[in-house]
């Protein structure tokens, strides 16, 4: 067990570094800098020995070599940078985004698994019943829609004119601010968890295994309890793990929408400004988010299935 | 005449396929007696596992009975209700299937699953029915039982595996095994000691067994009495020996003239055995007649229009062909 975890926490730094790399060639290749970004924004423009001397101060004009460098060695000591925009240090104003993020993936993510997999449960009990057809309609919908819209009708609905909740804003932070974009975000997983349940289940289903255990002259619940259940689960959980560490990357579309004020909105608002030290951070919260939560789901493997065993 | 432990009379099962209904299996009649070895023998596809799933009550689409009785100890069971089933269900019949790999739960270890067996049959607590496992993998020859209890399914080697699996099928003490091709996928090494392992522990406990297999030989072995299965109907039933000696229908003969035994080739000069040309016709396609016919060396016009009645053979035997006698 320790070593599963060890081994994983050794992946997570060349990782970092590779994403690191990649933002870092990125930005250099897209045109402009905040600095120009400042220069056109339509007022009047700016002084060009204002412009020089803020290059030289945040360090734009150096080697690309040397800022990547520089970087890397400021956030193994913990430091992510100033932001360009606000001149607050990274590490700050992400440490106030974070925790909105997170509520808003859990969330998401407990709405998807509760729902998507009792679907596929249910479907997959019952193939060709109306509840197999439904959910599994519900979940081609879930899949095929844009959470754009969605949370757009979602509001429409419930905040206009049912008026139940909030439009937008993360008000005091309670739940009646987190329901319709939990939900809007949610969705999509709990469509795939849906499908993926019902198909697992129908796969264990037709296992040698359980033919045994009828024969034993197990009832149909038992047979799911004691030999569906878990076998399914390693299955289940895959997914799970996959949908969970993408999802804080996907809220972007969510929190813009919802102004709710997480990691995704925050580098939303830094790209189109080229706050790049800002947006480093964001991108690098979220991969970290994602190794972790891939981590645990490694580790999840190991305590349920007795065959994977790291050597 | 004490009444056989298991009789199944004029067995129908059918295929459900594209608005048409196949008969798989037709006409299977055969009786096992109390603590008496059957053998049932045939070519894969020719019905003899979804026979022993019949009995069991295990059939699933788009199987389904089509007709016939299945009796046990004088209960007709082909209709029961499924609870009723249930309960007969590893407690009165038990069956061990081909594939030890895949025929237990990777996930659960392998005293839980024989331990399962006393929870559900006899309202044994947990702690009480994991001893009793202990004490069924003792019987089964698993060394160290103690420990293996606990090991999971993929720690066991195939035969081991399979000791598992007549720990499970004999733990509540059935009156009836159903052993489903139980040493196919075993080394040749192995299957010897799972069928003395069978025959020894049933022979003790009075367990009567239902030994399906492909292999003639083993089933000659082990089985008083044998039935050779061939496209869904029994073409041939004899005391073992008497199969040998004087194998009625050609398909019987076909299957023991491809067994290699020692010494017969260079005797009768062949340096080849001799195979059945042909294979097995599929359901949707059996021939009409006897379904034999198209692969018969001795096939005349009648075995292409009329299925063959029985004929009676010494010793409660029976085959089914135009040309016998």
């Amino acid at each position: 067990m320790l070593l599963v975890l060890g081994r994983r926490l050794a992946n997570v730094v060349p990782t970092m570094l590779a994403v690191v790399a990649l933002v870092f060639l990125l930005f250099s290749v897209l045109p402009g800098s905040f600095i120009s970004g400042m220069n056109e924004d339509g007022r009047s423009a700016m002084d060009p020995a204002v412009m020089e001397r803020m290059r030289k101060e945040m360090g734009l004009d150096d080697p690309l070599l040397e800022r990547f460098a520089k970087y890397v060695a400021n956030t193994a000591r913990g430091d992510l940078g100033t932001s360009f925009r606000t001149r607050e240090p990274v590490t700050k104003m992400l440490s106030g985004r974070i925790w909105p993020s997170l509520k808003l993936v859990l969330a998401a993510m407990t709405f998807a698994i509760l729902v998507g997999v009792t679907l596929g449960f249910l479907a997959a009990l019952r193939p060709g019943s109306w509840i197999d057809t439904a959910s599994m309609v519900g979940a081609i919908s879930g899949l095929s829609l844009s959470q754009f819209w969605f949370g757009l009708m979602l509001m429409y609905l419930f905040a206009l004119k049912l008026q139940w909740l909030p439009s937008f804003g993360y008000g005091d932070g309670g739940l009646r601010n987190l329901v319709l974009p939990a939900i809007a975000l949610g969705v999509g997983p709990m469509a795939l968890l849906a499908r993926t349940t019902r198909a697992a289940v129908l796969d264990v289903l037709n296992a040698d295994f359980v033919r045994t255990a009828r024969s034993k002259g197990m009832s149909e619940r038992r047979v799911v309890e004691w030999h569906v259940l878990r076998n399914a689960l390693v299955l289940v959980i895959t997914i799970v793990g996959l949908q969970f560490g993408s999802l804080m990357g996907q809220a972007v579309v969510v929190e813009k929408l919802f102004a709710w004020p997480g990691v995704g909105s925050l580098m939303v608002d830094s790209v189109f400004q080229r706050d790049m030290p800002t947006v480093q951070g964001c991108i690098l919260m979220i991969v970290l988010f994602f190794l972790v939560i891939n981590t645990l789901v490694d580790l999840a493997y190991v305590v349920i299935d007795p065959r994977i065993r790291y050597q | 005449m004490t009444p056989p432990l298991l009789k199944v009379e004029d067995l129908r099962i059918a295929l459900a396929g594209d608005g048409v209904t196949y008969n798989a299996v037709e006409g299977v009649s055969f009786e096992i007696g109390r603590g008496e070895a059957f053998g049932l023998v045939g070519e894969s596809g020719c019905g003899k596992s979804i026979t022993a799933l019949s009995v069991m009550g295990l059939l699933r689409r788009p199987l389904s009975l089509g007709g016939g009785r299945i009796v046990l100890d004088g209960q007709e069971i082909q209709d029961v209700p499924a609870a009723e089933m249930r309960r007969l269900r590893g407690k009165r019949i038990a069956m061990i299937f081909q594939e030890p790999m895949t025929a237990l739960n990777p996930l659960s270890p392998v005293g839980r699953q024989i331990a399962e067996m006393f929870v559900l049959h006899q309202g044994a607590g947990w702690s009480e029915a994991m001893d009793r496992a202990e004490d069924a993998l003792r019987q089964v020859r698993v060394p160290s039982p103690e420990r293996r209890i606990r090991d999971y399914p993929h720690q066991l080697s195939g035969g081991m595996r399979q000791r598992v699996m007549i720990a499970i099928a004999l733990a509540c003490g059935p009156d009836l095994l159903v052993a489903d091709e139980p040493t196919t996928a075993l080394d040749v090494t192995v299957q010897a000691e799972i069928i003395d392992l069978i025959a020894e522990l049933c022979a003790a406990k009075g367990t009567a067994v239902l030994m399906i297999s492909h292999d003639l030989g083993l089933v000659a072995n082990m089985c008083k009495r044998v039935a050779v299965m061939y496209a869904g109907r029994i073409v041939e039933s004899q005391v073992a020996d008497a199969i040998f000696a004087r194998p009625s229908h050609p398909y019987t003969q076909g299957l023991i003239d491809s067994l290699p035994r020692l010494g017969e080739r260079s005797r009768r000069g062949r340096q080849r055995l001799r195979e059945i040309t042909g294979v097995v016709p599929s359901i949707q396609a059996y021939p009409a007649g006897c379904r034999f016919n198209p692969r018969c060396p001795a096939v005349t016009d009648i075995c292409r229009t009329n299925v063959p009645e029985a004929t009676s053979l010494p010793a409660d035997g029976l085959v089914r062909c135009h040309h016998h006698g």
